[in-house]
């Protein structure tokens, strides 16, 4: 098993571009078992995610991907199983400790606020770096509005990076469902976090939007060196851009490894193809 | 065609993110101010700043108060007139209890006591929502209605649970005069509304705008629910305290539990929809449309000389008023400052929408 691990994260490492270099394992999920009442959403689920890399999960409707991202950012509590982000073991664990720690996610259906604008959206985004006080917001006094200038530059930043400048003021409600999308990917790029949950990013796009996302996933990868831990039906943009990739069914892991060991792993073939019977 | 923006570029984000960022709304409010500053002392007469321009100041900063907690943060309360409630008492007790206290501190003490129970009355809001949570805090209001009939404490020991304040004064200027009545709630009026202004487009406001919209995704980029939510109850029952204050001190005199009664919590959370959630305006707009407009209507009749009865024109102006309400429900379920918004938009464009 460790050997196998290795093996694969010498293989990813190899494959990886240019200046990225994936290193040690800074998330490992052990045994990670999760049920609501008598639905078992995960059963005894092991993986980890390696620093810089791109991971994705990958299985059909209902395999329990999405559980898996609540899990590793605090909203679900698993009953069984260890979780160890860099090195520590985490007991009780609340989302935004996880924010706090340096995880950030989107959303499969979109979660943006929908009253505010685009820059605000983003801005909150960066709340945790905030640091004046309550008293000091209501005066709006010097060391306020230095602080909100100098995260404004950083969101403007941001908005620069994912091309939306034309539409900062407008509230997110109207936007259409690809630049929501793209919003969403700045307020969590907004909290400059070092591990990154994407739930279904490309979802409901068509393919210039895609490659759009694609190419922004792959930039915050490879400028930032953000871990990515990514959801996605595409084969064909999970198949290029991932690192390894790890597969679910029914709430069970079916298969591990790099894209070319998954896409040939007996068992991923039957759950997305089916068996003859 | 005046109303336009052009040619006002923003060289920095500091002029980017001013409370009025367009010139014109600049002049318009500074103008405003100065009427209600200068013009309207000068020319008002006694019934219009008793009997409208006073209770309208001090509603609508118990509107702002209320719009803090159900526009901004999305947690609906009906015991607003409970936190009204306990603002004027605890300001009562603080002002007879000890001695020298002056105005501001009475009533900045009083705002405080209402936050103290209004966070207390708002920890349900980290596990209930809605109408669940209307419910709890329909409690704080039939708590205090009670605390204050009954706990001879609270009113000095006066048997019909009436009190009254007198001879107010601030740093030595007294506060008799409907005038001094009226600059004092204006003057405490605009620093409220600056400073909740101030709040809502800062860190904290988007905390509990974010809190509004979506919770759990706030709570993933790392707002803690808990914290978002007491701080807008507390924000909330502050401003809504010292409304209460100055309801009870200034507006009215003397008082009795019932002018804070659960009617009055629902007065305020109707300006607070009328006049529109999540926006500072909207408390002004709502206060406006709530106080104001009965009036207009109990008036206009008379103006045109058409004899009605007392009786009749109470009637008529109960079922226009409610008309009204529904009607502009319907038309925009987000208030007036939303229409508000939407004209200004227009206005931008006009006369040539192309």
């Amino acid at each position: 098993m460790m050997m196998n691990d290795m093996a694969v994260a010498a293989q990813a490492a190899a494959s990886a571009s240019g200046g990225r270099r994936i290193g040690d394992v800074v998330l490992d999920l052990q045994n990670i078992s999760l049920r609501f009442g008598g639905v078992k959403a995960l059963t005894d689920i092991s993986f980890n995610v390696r620093e810089h890399e791109i991971r994705s999960i990958i299985g059909p409707n209902g395999a329990g991907k999405s559980s898996m991202l609540n899990v590793i950012n605090g909203v679900y509590h698993p009953q069984e199983g260890r979780i160890l982000f860099r090195g520590q073991e985490r007991r009780k664990m609340e989302p935004h400790m996880a924010a706090t720690q340096g995880i950030a996610r989107t959303f499969q259906n979109i979660a943006l606020f929908k009253g505010m604008s685009v820059l605000d959206n983003i801005m909150t985004g960066r709340n945790l770096k905030m640091k004046s006080n309550i008293f000091q917001q209501a005066l709006y006094w010097g060391a306020v509005q230095k602080e909100e200038i100098a995260h404004r530059e950083k969101v403007e930043e941001i908005i620069d990076f994912l091309e939306i400048q034309s539409v900062r003021k407008t509230p997110v409600g109207q936007l259409p469902y690809g630049l929501q999308k793209r919003v969403e990917l700045g307020r969590a790029l907004a909290a400059e976090p070092t591990m990154l949950l994407l739930d279904e990013p490309m979802a409901g796009m068509n393919v210039e939007e895609k490659q759009d996302m694609c190419r922004f996933i792959l930039d915050v990868n490879d400028q930032f060196g953000t871990t990515i831990v990514l959801i996605e039906h595409d084969m064909g943009v999970v198949m290029d851009i991932s690192d390894r990739v790890v597969v679910l069914d029914y709430g069970k892991k079916i298969g591990d490894g790099a894209p070319d060991e998954v896409r040939n792993n007996e068992d991923v073939i039957r759950a997305y193809l089916g068996t003859s019977h | 065609m005046l109303y336009r923006e052009n040619g006002q570029f923003k060289t920095s984000y500091a002029a980017d993110q001013q409370i009025f960022p367009i010139l014109q709304d600049r002049v318009a409010i500074g103008a405003l101010l100065a009427i209600a500053f200068v013009i309207v002392p000068m020319f008002g007469s006694e019934y219009i700043f008793r009997a409208i321009l006073i209770p309208f100041l001090i509603l609508a900063l118990a509107a702002l108060g209320l719009n803090i907690l159900v526009g901004y943060c999305g947690q609906i309360s009906l015991g607003t007139g409970a936190f009204m409630a306990v603002g004027a008492y605890g300001a009562y007790n603080f002002l007879v209890r000890i001695d020298g206290m002056p105005l501001i501190a009475a009533m900045l003490l009083g705002g405080l006591s209402a936050t103290v129970i209004g966070v207390l009355f708002g920890i349900p809001s980290l596990r209930i929502k809605g109408l669940y949570l209307a419910m709890a805090t329909l409690a704080a209001q039939f708590f205090t209605d009670w605390a204050f009939l009954r706990i001879g404490w609270f009113t000095n020991n006066s048997t019909s649970g009436s009190v009254s304040v007198a001879k107010l004064n601030v740093f030595g200027l007294p506060i008799e005069s409907p005038v001094a009545k009226y600059l004092f709630c204006l003057v405490v009026v605009c620093v409220f509304a600056l400073m909740a202004k101030n709040l809502t487009r800062s860190a904290i406001g988007r905390q509990w705008m974010a809190i509004r919209d979506m919770d759990v995704a706030a709570a993933v980029i790392g707002i803690r629910p808990m914290y978002a939510k007491l701080t807008a109850f507390a924000v909330s029952s502050f401003i809504v305290g010292v409304a209460g204050v100055l309801w009870a001190f200034i507006h009215l005199g003397a008082w009795e539990p019932a002018a804070f009664s659960i009617d009055r919590s629902f007065q305020l959370l109707f300006m607070v929809i009328i006049g529109g959630l999540g926006s500072i305006m909207g408390a002004f707009f709502g206060a406006a449309f709530i106080i104001v407009l009965p009036i207009l209507l109990d008036q206009v009749p008379q103006w045109f000389g058409i004899p009605l009865s007392t009786a009749t024109t109470s009637h008529l102006v109960h079922m226009i008023f409610g008309a009204l309400i529904v009607f502009f429900l319907i038309v925009e379920p987000h208030g007036l400052a939303k229409l508000w918004s939407i004209g200004k938009q227009k206005l931008r464009l006009w006369p040539f929408p192309h």
